[in-house]
């Protein structure tokens, strides 16, 4: 940490001058530049949640309006079949993004980290979806996954003439063509974070091993692996609140449907705010959605903060 | 020792390869091939199925190549096809996408550097205060910000024009930008800023002089993750860009997901390749800076 030398620098030479300029308008370049930041932090993410949360307990149609209606708007999101779907439906979204990407993507890392040729060529594609589009990804995977004409032909072709595969228009998958087409996107992500922390692991963990015998497997299970924990745990986070913000994948791929069997928390609130105008609904959704993040959130910060305390003064 | 420590800096880890036809080979090859296969499957269906005749395509099978090469599904897709009112192609959107995608990652980079400056070296009382606030921001799902957002935009007069989106973006990639940039400028030598301040430089010309032109590989970084970062938006665009202003992305889900008319699939493949296009050669370009770029956002964060 650098001390803020320049304060007392430009005050010791203001003094040397003879004239002290007024606290606020020391280091002013500084807080000029600082102006746009304090407005997004303050206004934009403090002052908007704030709005969000204030108008989620009225009863706001189309505009905003201060007739205040307790938590009724709360009562009819938690009776909304839709939005028990939704819940529903992020639920198994998340756990399988989590355990598949993370298992994956360690996989894939550990793979990559053997010394193995080709080490570039692998890397690139595993992450190159990573850099397209929410809405790329879902086309694509809708016209992989096209019961007429997408890979359930292919395997029409290849002699299983009655087979069927028709996620897409089924209410049960839906949302398991989500995850899919999700884990395409996001696993190279996993898989380069996953990377770059086992390259960052001390070599000579592995000199001890071989000294002492120990398989690969086993010292990646209970010496690398614990090691990594920081590593698992920012993916974690990471993946966590992407989780909870997917939305352009569900409108690209299937727009909630069929039935609205795969709609997803991001997309309720969007439909009842521009589609619906039904505000107050669409923000009680989405404090519940700000709610649930903050639980994750609040105990990762206080974790790293306190850890990175602790190191200071250990 | 030395050597050992630099070895541990980079390269590979892991137990010592032994024989190149091992069983452990074959496993490991294997599992990567097979995982390269399903990783490439997509972008190589999407390519082919662009490069064929409608009618090849509702006969023939999804991963055989193209019998006759035509381009006509890349010119309808950019030039003709229809979002249900107007069939003009992708091209508007294209040239929406540039107007939005250019001054969004100017301004938000030149306002994310001096910010990331100075927090670094000018910090004054409550800066690294209002800076946490802006990084929990970064998690704070959309959903929450986007209707008060819409009020502010329109008491602006910008919602629904161009400026608007690009406002938005500036807002909401200023987070990532700034850390980026706070923790590249934490990592110059503080002796280098003192002796400019002896030297009797201010703020701003030890901002131009000395770090700017010290931290260009930070700005090719935030370029990259901007440039792919707003292409790829889609929340934004439909929201506050209003219809005539729409960026590619929305453009191109409204054409593939239309419900009238025939279903041209190699029209539509050849429509969501031009819209990945450009994040994709940002992306095999840069290579390592745009894992970089991630990995400081992600790991640092």
């Amino acid at each position: 940490m650098k001390e803020p030398v320049s304060n007392s620098e430009v005050a010791v030479k203001s003094a040397l001058k003879g004239r002290r300029r007024p606290k606020l308008l020391r280091n002013l370049a500084a807080k000029i530049a600082a102006v746009p930041m304090i407005l997004v932090a303050l206004v934009g993410f403090v002052g908007c949640s704030v709005w969000s949360i204030f108008y989620s307990f009225t009863s706001s149609k189309s505009l905003p309006k201060e007739r205040f209606v307790g938590f009724a708007q709360y009562e009819r999101l938690f009776d909304s079949s839709r939005w028990q779907t939704s819940v529903e439906n992020v639920a198994i979204y998340g756990v399988c993004s989590l355990v598949f990407s993370l298992t994956i993507g360690f996989l894939l890392a550990v793979a990559l980290d053997q010394k193995i040729r080709f080490e570039n060529t692998f890397r690139t594609i595993f992450l190159y979806p990573f850099a397209l589009s929410f809405i790329v990804t879902g086309l694509v995977w809708q016209w992989l996954l096209n019961a007429e004409f997408g890979i359930a032909q292919v395997i029409r072709d290849i002699g299983f003439s009655g087979f069927e595969m028709n996620i897409l228009s089924n209410r049960e998958y839906a949302i398991y063509a989500i995850v899919i087409a999700g884990l395409w996107q996001g696993t190279g992500l996993v898989m380069a974070l996953m990377l770059a922390g086992l390259r960052g692991i001390d070599q000579d963990i592995w000199k001890a091993s071989r000294v002492d015998g120990i398989p690969a497997w086993r010292t990646y299970l209970f010496i690398v692996i614990p090691m990594m924990k920081p590593v698992f745990i920012t993916t974690l986070v990471i993946i966590a609140s992407g989780i909870v913000k997917v939305f352009d994948l569900v409108v690209a791929l299937t727009a909630g449907g069929p039935g609205g069997s795969s709609e997803l928390p991001a997309k309720y609130v969007y439909d009842y705010m521009f589609g619906r105008a039904n505000l107050g609904q669409a923000l009680a959704a989405s404090t519940v959605m700000l709610i649930t993040v903050l639980i994750i959130l609040i105990p990762w910060a206080y974790l790293e903060f306190s850890q990175k305390r602790n190191a200071k003064h250990g | 020792m030395v050597k050992s420590i630099h070895e541990g800096m980079q390269g590979p880890h892991g137990p010592k390869p032994k024989k190149s036809l091992s069983a452990r080979n074959i496993v490991l090859y294997g599992f990567l091939l097979v995982a390269a296969f399903y990783w490439l499957l997509p972008l190589y269906v999407m390519i082919v199925t662009s490069l064929k005749g409608l009618p090849e395509v509702r006969m023939g099978n999804i991963f055989s190549p193209p019998m006759e090469i035509t381009f006509e599904p890349w010119i309808k897709a950019w030039d003709t096809a229809c979002t249900g009112l107007y069939c003009e192609g992708l091209k508007v959107g294209f040239w929406n996408s540039v107007k939005i995608l250019i001054p969004s990652t100017v301004i938000s980079i030149a306002i994310a550097s001096v910010n990331g400056y100075a927090l670094s070296f000018w910090r004054f009382k409550g800066s690294e205060i209002f800076f946490t606030i802006l990084l929990f921001g970064a998690f704070i799902p959309y959903q929450v910000m986007l209707y008060p957002l819409v009020i502010i935009l329109r008491e602006l007069g910008l919602f629904s024009s161009l400026g608007g989106v690009v406002l938005i973006h500036c807002i909401f990639g200023m987070p990532i930008l700034t850390l980026l940039f706070r923790n590249y400028f934490a990592s110059v030598p503080e002796e280098l800023f003192k002796a400019a301040r002896v030297d009797g430089a201010g703020f701003w010309r030890i901002f131009a002089q000395i770090m700017l032109p010290m931290s260009l590989p930070i700005f090719v970084v935030a370029i990259i993750l901007q440039v792919t970062g707003i292409w790829n938006d889609f929340l934004f665009g439909i929201i506050y860009s209003g219809t005539t202003n729409f960026p590619m992305t929305v453009q191109l889900n409204n054409i593939v997901n239309t419900t009238q008319g025939v279903k041209e699939y190699n029209v539509n493949m050849a429509a969501t390749l031009l819209t990945g296009a450009l994040p994709l050669v940002v992306y095999f370009i840069s290579g390592k800076l745009f894992v970089r770029g991630i990995a400081a956002g992600a790991v640092k964060g």
